[in-house]
């Protein structure tokens, strides 16, 4: 079963002190999440990664369209005690500490009064958010309100998990220990749906991404296929800075750079040209299949839209 | 019942005792302790009315003041600080947190209004040196008083759930206004005719009678207040404020939250 | 249904139902309250004391009691009531609020002065409302006008009645019209063509309807007056030409060349009575008739105006 399953929702503004211009901020837009997966949702500023979470969420209403989650209507007010959400930046209720917000948030979520005080605990313990006892939310810094962001998001033991850029506001310590936690979820078993506009976090994170640009869906696919080899080449890149004429012989592009080279060469050659390097007696650093990164399709992706919009208009 | 509404109630509460709220009750123990002393030293025979009329008065603009300025960032502000974001993706239903929130400001209220009316009574003995039957009229003026408070809440939420707050605020203390003088306005719009005489009727029975729920002089002269107006008093507050809060579930309800 | 639709039909029921519900129970709490007017007037006295707790909106709040003054006793008089004890605390206060507010001191001369249930029978303080009137508005030739009228209509006081027109005379811009009355004050007080000027003058300078339809019923009084005056003089002539009495309106008619049978502004023929007397069919439907009336005749407890502008 999809746990996440977007049947082309859109979105249309209407802007203007009349309200009469009318702004399409999300195109029909359709997706699904799988059960247990961790997804990507990639897109530069502004592109309606953050519209899309808040129609799901029911902080707006669709203009058309119609999603399910857990096989449920999104609008079903049993479902939410199901999910877990990060808004974008994050801000809470100053007047309240961790604890006390957390605590709240439980009630809400109908975290039963014996597990709450556990449970809040735990979840501190877990966003590395420990010695905030007694502090209100107002005397904390913006990467302490994304730990208390993410906390609330899990406290319930949601089975899906909705994060909005869950790296920003955090230094790259704090980026590691997200990447491990989301990494933890998806070992429970959890969905987790996640926005970022940093290639690299999704990369190294997600099972499967998806591109959105102004308002419209650019490509879907699993990180492994969308970074695939290229052409059936392989990077070699040895010590020194001597080329080898049987290196060159099997058509390598070689660069020097400082005590290395990198010689790019097909698939096939690879052998020979290990062959080549130990002839000369030269200490091999290493041989990688040379992959597409996904930054290359993203940028790919964007360009695209960006020439066939142009022709376009 | 959802308990979440109450949930919302009490956090609403606590975020008004935190916001430090009730610190007015200084500024309202200062003032009755002042003139009670001051009225004891310079008047004969009127220390009574003195204290049961500017108690009762600075009851009830007190209260106004807190339920206004608190009530108009209800809801605006949550959208502002986009605290709602993680409260209504939480099985919190719109109208829920709608009335949660009421509730919660007109238990602040009741709690203010509460040590209030300790502050009056105390004043009152202070000055008369002891009770006597009359006085009990003072809690009828205070219940409507509390009653009054509860249309003024639903009405800032109200406001709150669509405007910003200075415009709120505006419209909240302009239907306040006019509400004291709903009397008039009906006067008034009796003495129109034709197609003016119905829109002024309709508007007259529309805003919010505060007229019959002042009582003050007539509790500071000791008139009788009838169990009937009690009564029809009790019930037209709880309608008009199931009326506001209705209309600001409705708005809500199809709010988009930028 | 969704939950939200649901919602949505909840509310706007409760909506609806609340709002009926407020609109009847308004109208029950109006019953059973006394009139706003008369409370507030009751509670808060003091002029003086509303306009300092006017904080500086007296102007609004002099109208506001303006409006509660005319409409109590526009309720009031609708009402058939006996008394009008809270006409005077009304005008005093909104004319204290806004010294200004002419149109107060004309009302206050037309209904404080005369008896119940005309007025509420306090010509004492319909003169102290007019003098503090003047003392603030010396300019205002009208102010000593109903200040005139108030003494030669209740107080029958025409040397006062004739001073205070004099005096108002001399204000610049006074109509001419204030001489003329101050000169007949001192010789023709009683009569009933000064009474017609005084009422009809006062008919053209307002547009208040109460002291319209008050003017209005005076004048139609005073027409009637004169014409049973009139009509018992044509008796006694006849009398004295024939040494009888006319035996009908028609003999008495045809006797003078009158152009008809004579009859009263509403058009009902006067009577002649067997002994000779002129009489008003319909008594009732004159407020101040002093003449015509059939012997023993005993007005009715509710008056009526009659809007016929």
């Amino acid at each position: 079963m999809a746990a996440i399953e977007i049947l082309g929702l859109e979105k249309t503004y209407m802007v203007g002190f009349w309200q009469k211009r009318p702004k399409r901020a999300l195109q029909p837009l359709h997706l699904a999440v799988e059960e247990g997966e961790i997804f990507g949702f990639l897109g530069p500023n502004g592109a309606g990664k953050t519209t899309t979470l808040k129609l799901l969420m029911g902080l707006v209403f669709p203009t058309a369209g119609t999603a399910r989650i857990l096989g449920h209507e999104w609008t079903d007010p049993a479902i939410k005690a199901q999910i877990g959400f990060l808004p974008e930046q994050p801000y809470f209720y100053d007047y309240l500490t961790a604890h006390e917000l957390l605590d709240y948030y439980g009630q809400l979520s109908g975290v039963p009064g014996k597990e709450r005080k556990h449970k809040v605990e735990e979840v501190l313990q877990r966003v590395g958010l420990t010695d905030v006892k007694g502090v209100q939310l107002r005397k904390f810094s913006k990467g302490m309100l994304q730990r208390v962001g993410i906390a609330q998001a899990i406290l319930h033991n949601p089975r899906v998990v909705f994060f909005d850029e869950p790296m920003s506001g955090l230094d790259p310590l704090g980026r590691r220990e997200v990447r491990d936690l989301i990494e933890q979820l998806k070992h429970e078993g959890k969905t987790v749906f996640f926005s970022t506009h940093i290639l690299p976090d999704a990369e190294a994170l997600c099972d499967r991404v998806a591109i959105i640009h102004k308002g419209e869906l650019r490509g879907v696919g699993a990180v492994a296929d969308l970074t695939s080899t290229v052409q059936g080449k392989v990077e070699v890149i040895w010590h020194g800075t001597q080329i080898p004429a049987s290196m060159k012989a099997l058509g390598a592009e070689c660069h020097v750079t400082g005590e290395t080279v990198r010689a790019i060469v097909p698939e096939k050659q690879q052998d020979a040209a290990i062959d080549a390097l130990r002839r000369e007696r030269l200490r091999l650093i290493a041989i990688t299949p040379l992959r597409t990164s996904l930054e290359a399709y993203f940028v790919e992706k964007l360009q695209h839209s960006q020439t066939t919009a142009g022709t376009r208009s | 019942m959802s308990p979440r509404m109450f949930y919302i109630a009490f956090n609403t509460f606590r975020e008004a005792v935190r916001d430090r709220v009730l610190y007015n009750l200084i500024a309202f123990a200062v003032l009755l302790s002042g003139a009670a002393i001051f009225v004891g030293q310079i008047s004969i025979q009127i220390e009574r009315l003195v204290v049961v009329n500017l108690g009762l008065t600075a009851v009830s603009l007190f209260g106004i003041v807190i339920a206004i300025f608190i009530g108009i960032g209800l809801v605006s502000k949550e959208i502002e600080k986009r605290t709602l974001y993680t409260m209504l993706s939480r099985p919190v239903r719109r109208w829920e947190f709608i009335v949660g929130k009421f509730l919660g400001l007109a238990g602040t209220l009741m709690v203010n209004t509460f040590f209030m009316a300790i502050g009056v009574f105390g004043a009152l003995l202070y000055v008369a040196h002891k009770f006597t039957a009359p006085d009990a009229l003072i809690l009828v003026a205070l219940y409507f008083i509390i009653l009054e408070f509860l249309i003024i809440c639903a009405l800032a939420l109200l406001f709150s759930s669509f405007s910003s707050p200075l415009l709120s605020a505006v419209f909240a203390f302009s239907l306040f206004v006019i509400g004291s003088f709903a009397d008039d306005l009906r006067g008034f719009a009796a003495l129109t005719h034709g197609l003016t005489r119905w829109l002024a009727t309709g508007a007259a029975y529309l805003v919010p009678n505060f007229s019959a729920l002042n009582v003050i002089s007539a509790v500071a002269h000791a008139q009788p207040i009838g169990l009937q107006l009690i009564l029809q008093n009790t019930l037209y507050a709880l309608f008009y404020t199931a009326m506001t809060l209705s209309a600001a579930v409705l708005i809500f309800e199809r709010r988009n939250l930028k | 249904m969704t939950a939200a639709q649901r919602t949505t039909v909840i509310a706007s029921g409760c909506l609806a139902v609340s709002m009926v519900a407020c609109i009847l129970l308004l109208q029950h709490i109006d019953e059973i309250r006394p009139p706003a007017a008369v409370d507030d007037a009751l509670y808060v006295n003091s002029p003086k004391l509303l306009k300092r707790a006017s904080l500086g909106f007296d102007g609004l709040m002099a109208c506001i009691y303006w409006t509660r003054a005319v409409q109590y006793f526009g309720e009031r008089h609708f009402n058939h009531a006996a008394s009008y004890n809270e006409l005077a605390p009304l005008l005093e206060i909104t004319t204290a609020l806004d010294p200004h507010l002419l149109p107060a001191y004309q009302f206050g001369a037309s209904f404080l002065a005369p008896n119940p249930p005309n007025g509420a029978g306090q010509p004492d303080r319909a003169i102290q409302l007019m003098r503090f009137g003047i003392a603030h508005n010396p300019d205002n030739w009208r102010l000593y006008y109903n200040l005139g009228f108030v003494y030669y209509t209740e107080l029958k006081d025409y040397e006062k009645a004739s001073q205070v027109f004099e005096e108002g005379s001399e204000v610049p811009g006074a109509n001419s019209l204030m001489k003329v009355l101050a000169a007949k004050m001192a010789f023709h007080a009683g009569d009933l063509a000064t009474a017609r000027l005084l009422w009809s003058s006062t008919y053209e300078s307002t547009q208040d309807s109460y002291v319209r339809a008050n003017a209005i019923e005076h004048l139609r009084a005073i027409k009637v007056d004169e014409d049973v005056t009139n009509l018992q003089a044509a008796v006694t002539r006849f009398g004295e030409r024939t040494g009888q009495l006319p035996t009908s309106m028609a003999e008495l008619a045809a006797a003078e060349h009158f152009r008809g049978i004579p009859t009263d502004p509403d058009g009902h023929p006067y009577r002649l009575t067997s002994d000779g007397r002129i009489e008003v069919q319909n008594p009732d439907d004159f407020n101040f008739l002093t003449k015509g009336l059939p012997r023993g005749y005993k007005p009715p407890a509710l008056p009526q105006f009659h809007h016929r502008e």
